[in-house]
């Protein structure tokens, strides 16, 4: 009746994952209570969860991200402290099982959990508006993303309370993942978690290119696209191209488990180098789909925040080109020491050093756009400037780890470890900051706080140094990722500078938490009225904040790369147009949050062998897909007279506040 | 952009990069006597002077960045209003070319570098000496390492001995799942994997005792998959060899059956003698088709066959 699932599956006797438990249950708990204390329900309901609005959708993603990462970093901080404690004859807090289950968790979370959402989100927000849209391409398959993606996080959040989750390392390498070593259900939550989340982002990536490419305001050449775009173009090809690997490496290690397959076990002509294989031609082009929108981000950040245009965009346009077709053939670099000949490894170390070429392009034409303007250190800009050095500190080890010999001695030690956390910290998690930062105030119309967004920012930054460094010196010095234990206690003074790291990022985190509440509650003082809090260049700052639901009344009409700053220039931002247009926009549904929830069941119903409830969930899930095809009243209209009704409200409440505000534009000279 | 102030703009970096270039200089050394990685044979020594050409080679970049960095920061600070402010400066050609060109040529020369010492030191070629190479089978199990000296005829677990200034051949596979087997200061890691074979070349130049490990994630045991790598002179070696020849346990399939079940900090064993064929026997169970014995003569597989 319940396939494997029983009563022990939940581990009372662990104090601390039961302490994990009793947080998450409680955190829910406190949610469900403060919404119906609120009567928020139907708010909730009709605004956000049924919403198709792309706005909407990239903040559910955002806080999908933010709550995956108190999870992962919670992870992180219980790595460390293993660390610190487990040398000789002390065996720490965490035992193996667990702490193996802690790394692969982090890992998994941190990439597809973390990240992901938060970039999506990013660029659900940001992308039309750039691009002067009023909606992406496809509003009811972006909502299918964002459910399936949620679901495959809230499968993993259920691998704590209910079993265990996979002790394989984020990437899984068989045979160790295979049933023989894993039996346990560890390993097909994870495999469950991405096959929802790499569908989702498929379906993100078809959905985005579409959005880019299709449709752009009238003048928005390609080669008008502010850079933000353009990466998030780059990121979403390398979306539809990489991820279908993901999907068919985890499905075929899935027919291995679920019908004792032979694709990459021991012996029975299974072969793991193909998983390794195929899960890298993923997993590198993956490095980028998360760095790119970074890259984005601070293009757009650096240029606002010097006011000054964009030195060498075409560079940078080509450059995120270059990047995204190497990122195709570099994914052997991930598996030198597996025996390929030194003629094949020489290649793939070339081809990788080949993509410091054009990243060094990127950084030298960001320095040159700070070059001669006039840098203004608002939060964002911090986050900016910090990522240029210290991304470059990563990007020379990178090339370290792509000289084979050099790899050779350094891989899976936890040089690697400070490796990939160099580059994704400040490149790619140091971007998505400055972007909530930035963005923020034209989402919900108002800025967030200065002075803990700038003690986060330290926090973090100190954080990441304490924690890093060390781990080069500590791989340096032999130490492989992925110990529950060591005997060597030349290594822990160094684990405890980088606990003492984690600390401070913790504190950041903390930081950043207070800076939401401290600023919803003194949101007065704050009021982004006139729609361009920093002085901004692209069209989003054209329009007000938070946008409404059509973003743009009338489409502007594009004349230069910054475009906004190009009529701010030539003054036609504030004229009032005489006419405008009907408007239609995608009704709200239920179905997209319905067929995540049954996504979710299926998932837990596979992991756990009942049968009756995936067929259950998978019929209901197809049903609802075919009810939604045939619906073909997906769309409202707002009439001509209604926008304008709007819109004129709008100029007349501009108009008091420009009055009201005795300064000019921030940052204007 | 007029040139002197092009001129400023690199005389002030190089001004930034000296207090920056003596610090890393002073880490790098600090590093290297620190590291557990200081070399006992001739490929890890080559691997570290690789390592710090490349470090050296990636300072010609990181050090502007750094310094430009750094001055253009406090230069162009908003507050800074005597600075020059040019807006609309978009775009200078040859600025252009040499953003591209600077770190194209940095990496035209370590592509090259790369190329040679890739092939210079391929794990899969054997050394060139006046002995001939000793050949040590490596089998790793759950969660300890199996050595096979099939030309002495005996068999060690947990304990690896090689003369000093003897080439040595390991034949690495695997009897559980994927681990790395790897002697930091002797040279670079390799990966074993079950029903293949790859393959090792070191030799050490120093004697002394050397962490020996699985770098590669293995499961519960994982941590404590170390061994020691005696490097000795040839009469240690003898008397080692000698010791395990005392050895009262024989490495039968029965007994290595019994050996291959998962254990952690497994004592150091000795076999004074080895099933002929037994590294061939463990690899064929995983390439036939029944996980049962397979046949007397398998084909030896390389990985990525084809490639080889």
């Amino acid at each position: 009746m319940f396939g494997k699932l029983s009563l022990q599956a939940i581990s009372y006797d662990n104090p601390v994952v039961m302490f994990g438990v009793v947080l998450m249950i409680g955190g829910g708990l406190a949610m469900v209570l403060l919404i119906t204390y609120f009567r928020k329900w139907p708010t909730l309901w009709n605004d956000w969860l049924t919403s198709l609005d792309h706005k909407k959708i990239g903040v559910m993603y955002i806080i999908l991200a933010l709550v995956m990462l108190l999870r992962g970093f919670a992870d992180a901080i219980m790595m460390r402290t293993q660390q610190v404690l487990a040398e000789g004859a002390s065996q720490g807090f965490l035992s193996p099982s667990h702490y193996d289950q802690v790394f692969s968790a982090h890992g998994t979370i941190m990439v597809i959990f973390m990240a992901m959402p938060f970039l999506t989100g990013l660029m659900n927000i940001v992308v039309p508006l750039q691009l002067g849209k009023r909606d992406i391409a496809f509003p009811f398959m972006n909502a299918l993303s964002l459910w399936l993606t949620v679901a495959g996080a809230a499968l993993i959040m259920a691998s704590l309370a209910i079993g265990e989750f996979s002790t394989a390392g984020w990437s899984g390498y068989p045979p160790y993942s295979e049933l023989q070593y894993s039996p346990d259900v560890g390993v097909d939550y994870w495999i469950w978690a991405l096959m929802l989340s790499g569908a989702a982002s498929t379906m993100t990536g078809i959905n985005f290119v579409t959005t880019i490419l299709l449709g752009r305001a009238p003048g928005m050449t390609l080669m008008r696209m502010p850079l933000f775009s353009w990466t998030a173009l780059c990121t979403n090809i390398l979306m539809v191209l990489a991820f279908p690997a993901l999907t068919v490496a985890t499905g075929l290690l899935g027919l291995d488990r679920y019908l004792g397959m032979h694709f990459f076990t021991n012996g029975d002509g299974g072969n793991m180098m193909n998983f390794v294989n195929l899960f890298w031609i993923w997993g590198h082009p993956e490095v980028y789909i998360l760095i790119l929108p970074a890259f984005g981000i601070f293009s757009e950040v650096i240029s606002t925040f010097s006011g000054k245009r964009l030195f060498g965009y075409r560079s940078l346009v080509y450059a995120t080109f270059v990047i995204t077709l190497l990122s195709f053939t570099v994914w052997l670099h991930h598996f030198f020491t597996m025996g390929a000949s030194a003629n094949v490894n020489a290649a793939f170390g070339i081809a990788t050093m080949v993509i410091a070429v054009p990243t060094g392009v990127k950084i030298f034409d960001w320095l040159l756009t700070l070059y001669r303007g006039r840098i203004r250190f608002d939060v964002p800009m911090l986050w900016a400037l910090a990522f240029i050095p210290t991304f470059a500190i990563g990007g020379a080890t990178g090339i370290l780890l792509a000289v084979p010999p050099v790899d050779f001695m350094m891989h899976n030690s936890e040089f690697l470890v400070a490796h990939f956390h160099n580059m994704l910290i400040p490149g790619a998690l140091f971007g998505y900051l400055a972007g909530y930062s930035y963005w923020f105030p034209k989402v919900f119309g108002f800025r967030l706080d200065e002075t803990w967004g700038k003690l986060a920012f330290w926090n973090w930054l100190i954080g990441f140094y304490l924690a890093f460094m060390p781990l080069y010196a500590l791989g340096l010095m032999g130490m492989p990722r992925r110990m529950q234990h060591y005997d060597n206690p030349e290594w822990q003074p160094l684990l405890v500078v980088a606990a003492a790291g984690a600390v401070f990022i913790a504190i950041g985190i903390g930081c950043l938490v207070l800076q939401l509440l401290v600023s919803i509650i003194k949101r007065d003082a704050n009021w982004d009225q006139l729609g361009d809090p920093w002085n901004g260049r692209s069209l989003e700052w054209s329009i007000p904040s938070p946008p409404p639901v059509y973003n743009f009344a009338v489409i502007p009409e594009v004349k230069d790369i910054d475009a906004f700053w190009d009529m701010k220039e030539k003054s036609t931002v504030d004229r009032q147009p005489v006419h405008y247009e009907a408007i239609d926009l995608p009704k709200n549904t239920s179905v997209g949050v319905v067929f995540g929830g049954l996504s979710f069941v299926f998932g837990f119903a596979m992991v756990w062998h009942i049968g009756w409830l995936a067929m259950a969930a998978g019929v209901a899930m197809l049903a609802t897909v075919i009810a939604r095809s045939f619906d073909d009243d997906t769309e409202y209209r707002l009439t001509a007279a209604e926008v304008g009704q709007l819109e004129g409200k709008r100029f007349r409440q501009q108009a008091e506040n420009q009055q009201a505000c005795a300064k000019p534009l921030a940052g204007q000279e | 952009m007029k040139r002197y102030g092009l001129m400023k703009l690199v005389a002030r970096s190089c001004l930034c990069i000296l207090p920056i270039f003596l610090v890393i200089g002073l880490n790098g050394c600090n590093l290297n006597n620190v590291a557990d990685l200081e070399p006992s044979g001739p490929i890890a020594r080559s691997i570290d002077a690789l390592f710090w050409i490349t470090v050296a080679l990636m300072s010609i970049i990181l050090i502007p960045v750094f310094g430009m960095t750094a001055w253009i920061i406090w230069q162009y600070r908003a507050s800074n209003s005597k600075a020059i402010y040019a807006p609309d400066w978009d775009s200078s050609v040859w600025l252009e070319r040499l953003v591209w060109l600077f770190p194209a040529l940095i990496i035209v020369i370590l592509s090259s570098m790369s190329w040679v010492y890739t092939h210079r030191l391929d794990p899969y070629k054997p050394l060139a000496s006046a002995s001939p190479p000793l050949e040590i089978q490596v089998i790793a199990l759950d969660w300890k390492w199996l050595f096979i000296y099939p030309e002495q005829n005996i068999a060690a677990v947990n304990e690896l001995t090689i003369p000093v200034n003897r080439p040595v051949t390991f034949k690495i596979t695997s009897n559980t799942v994927m681990n790395a087997f790897f002697i930091p200061r002797l040279g670079g890691q390799i990966f074993a994997m079950a029903g293949m074979e790859t393959q090792l070349h070191l030799i050490a130049d120093k004697s002394g005792h050397y962490f020996g490990e699985n770098i590669q994630y293995s499961g519960q045991g994982f941590p404590y998959q170390n061994f020691t790598a005696n490097a000795t002179s040839l009469q240690e070696f003898n008397a080692w060899i000698d010791k395990a020849k005392q050895s009262s346990q024989q490495l039968d399939l029965n007994q290595f059956n019994e050996l291959a079940k998962p254990s952690v900090r497994h004592p150091v064993t000795y076999y004074a003698s080895v099933t002929p064929a037994m590294f061939k026997q463990v690899m064929a169970k995983f390439m036939s088709k029944q996980r049962t014995q397979g046949s007397p003569e398998p084909l030896l597989a390389s990985p990525l066959e084809g490639v080889h």
